[in-house]
């Protein structure tokens, strides 16, 4: 595992990176009000980006917007257009674009009714892959890569959510990355987790990096700071900010990001 | 000592509350423990092995039993089922998932008013569906009587328990790419199985109790018949036949109808949740 914060070598590797996910001017509404206001943003392939931004402002909206979860709140609508590979998702069938582009949420969400094992394999047999030594492979490794498997290994059959917060959390990570999608989008997935699990995570994020594009939702400056390679900061539905994260963090261009990384507001 | 009072006082309410939901929940078994009782004191006596294989003997004769109206009533209530497990379970699904608009609010209202119809109406309706364009009395239409009857409470209860499902699970399932129907089927309902088969059950329950709409439909037999296009026995038509009839053996032979269709139900209560309790210890 490498050491995360190696930010750098990593963007070196790659200096030609494709865009992967492109919002142009997205508006999102609830109803009457409006999260979004024409947030442009563009999101490259096999890099980390990191949403930032005081509670409310829209990140989640955001990040739900791109694999089409915002559409399924009832009286919620959005304009603009979101790209994948160049390809606009409201276009595609709304199942091959969640299919592509995973997602950990918020707060934790295992299916009560199902074990471990079936928590993290449900992706793969709704899917309809069958073969029992393909699925309990699948299982493991998305569990060992969620740092999960060790702590969960010899209970695969008890109920998912008899785990503790920060292990359902992980198990749901488990369960996105079984599906092999293309992008991952975290909003906040280590809030629940003790250091050690944050820092687990991070690695795998650090890993994941070399074939993902990920999205990542955090209230932690430092955590953005360690695994991200560009950062957007969101204040009250806009997009404030969007540069690589070294620069948001050491010489943002506007007054209020600078304000809110430091600590001075938010 | 101003305080202390005024804590005793509180103490006091707090007591007299606890008692008084613990006589109601007491009173509201009371009824039930009572039914049971005396059915059970009147009808035990002609219980015996010939009840459940004996047909119901002449007019005069003594002894026989009412294997055909026990097997009657199953086969009535099965086809209740069939009717309206899929139509119920299936608008449920549709009222929780789709019926946030005006049709839904519609179905829903509509539903209510279904629940609300006397069930002799139910069998005056099957009558008019069934008997008259087949010319005769027939287990489907004690069939498709119950099947009426079972459709609201199917429905509503599933709706309501699937409502109870956190948005959550749903969205978990969608973000895996399962599609909406599969989402709905596999994850939603399993999720709230334990209070779907409880509306099932009720419905059931409430089905295998009505003696009404089967009078118009599917009327009684006193011989054996299995084949559903004619009149059919069922316990509840026996219970009433016999229970107004001037014979004390008739009578005897009504109450141990009634223990036995009590006992039948409480049965399949137990076996259903017992067969469907979750693996985690929970649900139902
Ligand atoms: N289901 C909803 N219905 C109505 N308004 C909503 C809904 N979800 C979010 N909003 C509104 O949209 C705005 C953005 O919410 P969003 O959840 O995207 O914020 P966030 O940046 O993720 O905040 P946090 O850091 O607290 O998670 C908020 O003002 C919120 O009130
Ligand atoms: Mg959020």
């Amino acid at each position: 595992m490498t050491p995360h914060g190696r930010v750098e070598p990593a963007q070196a590797d790659h200096p030609a990176r494709q865009p992967r996910i492109v919002a142009e001017k997205v508006n999102a509404y609830f109803g009457t009000t409006q999260a979004l206001y024409d947030v442009s943003l563009t999101m490259l392939d096999r890099s980390v980006t990191a949403i930032i931004g005081p509670s409310g402002c829209g990140k989640s909206t955001f990040l739900r917007s791109i694999n089409r979860m915002h559409e399924i709140v009832p009286g919620s609508r959005m304009t603009g257009r979101i790209l994948l590979d160049g390809e606009d998702i409201h276009a595609m069938d709304a199942v091959l674009v969640r299919k592509r582009i995973g997602m950990v949420f918020q707060k934790p969400n295992p299916f009560p009714t199902m074990s471990i094992r079936d928590n993290v394999s449900a992706g793969l047999t709704f899917g309809g892959v069958r073969n029992r030594t393909v699925v309990a492979e699948i299982v493991e490794k998305s569990l060992r890569q969620a740092a999960l498997w060790d702590e969960v290994k010899d209970s695969l059959d008890n109920s998912g959510v008899s785990l503790s917060g920060g292990q359902q959390q992980r198990l749901c990570i488990a369960r996105a990355l079984a599906v092999s999608p293309e992008v991952l989008l975290m909003d906040e997935p280590a809030s629940a987790l003790d250091p050690i699990s944050t820092a687990k995570i991070e690695e795998l994020i650090y890993e994941l990096k070399r074939t993902y594009t990920i999205v990542i939702v955090t209230h932690n400056m430092q955590q953005a700071a360690r695994v991200s390679d560009q950062t957007a900061f969101f204040y009250m539905g806009r997009l404030v900010e969007f540069d690589d994260t070294k620069k948001i963090f050491t010489a943002p261009a506007k007054k209020q990001t600078e304000d809110y990384v430091t600590g001075r507001f938010g | 000592m101003k305080p202390t009072i005024r804590f005793r006082y509180r103490k006091f309410k707090s007591v007299l509350l606890y008692a008084l939901c613990g006589l109601s929940a007491l009173l509201a078994v009371v009824p039930l423990v009572l039914i049971f009782y005396h059915t059970l004191s009147l009808g035990l006596s002609a219980i015996n092995l010939d009840f459940f294989i004996e047909l119901p003997k002449p007019v005069g004769e003594t002894g026989g039993g009412l294997a055909n109206a026990i097997v009657g009533t199953l086969i009535l209530v099965g086809l209740g089922s069939l009717v309206s497990l899929p139509v119920g379970l299936m608008a449920g699904m549709y009222l929780s998932e789709h019926g946030n608009n005006p049709f839904g609010a519609t179905v829903r209202f509509l539903t209510d008013v279904l629940n609300g119809v006397p069930s002799i109406v139910t069998g005056v309706v099957a009558y008019t569906l069934v008997v008259i364009p087949m010319k005769h009395f027939s287990a489907y239409a004690g069939g498709v009587a119950l099947g009426i009857l079972m459709i609201p409470t199917i429905t509503r209860t599933t709706e309501e328990m699937l409502r109870i499902v956190p948005q959550s699970l749903r969205e978990a399932a969608l973000a895996l790419g399962i599609p909406r129907w599969k989402t709905t089927f596999r994850i939603v309902l399993t999720t709230a199985s334990g209070g779907v088969i409880t509306g099932i059950l009720l419905a059931v329950a409430r089905a295998a109790g009505e003696t009404a709409p089967l009078l118009f439909t599917a009327l009684n037999n006193r011989f054996w018949q299995t084949d559903l296009s004619q009149p059919m026995a069922s316990l509840t038509v026996f219970i009433y036949n016999y229970g107004v009839s001037p014979f004390s053996d008739w009578i005897a032979q009504a109450w141990a109808g009634a223990l036995v269709l009590m006992t039948m139900i409480l049965v399949l209560s137990m076996a259903v949740r017992i067969a469907t309790r979750s693996r985690f210890g929970r649900g139902t």
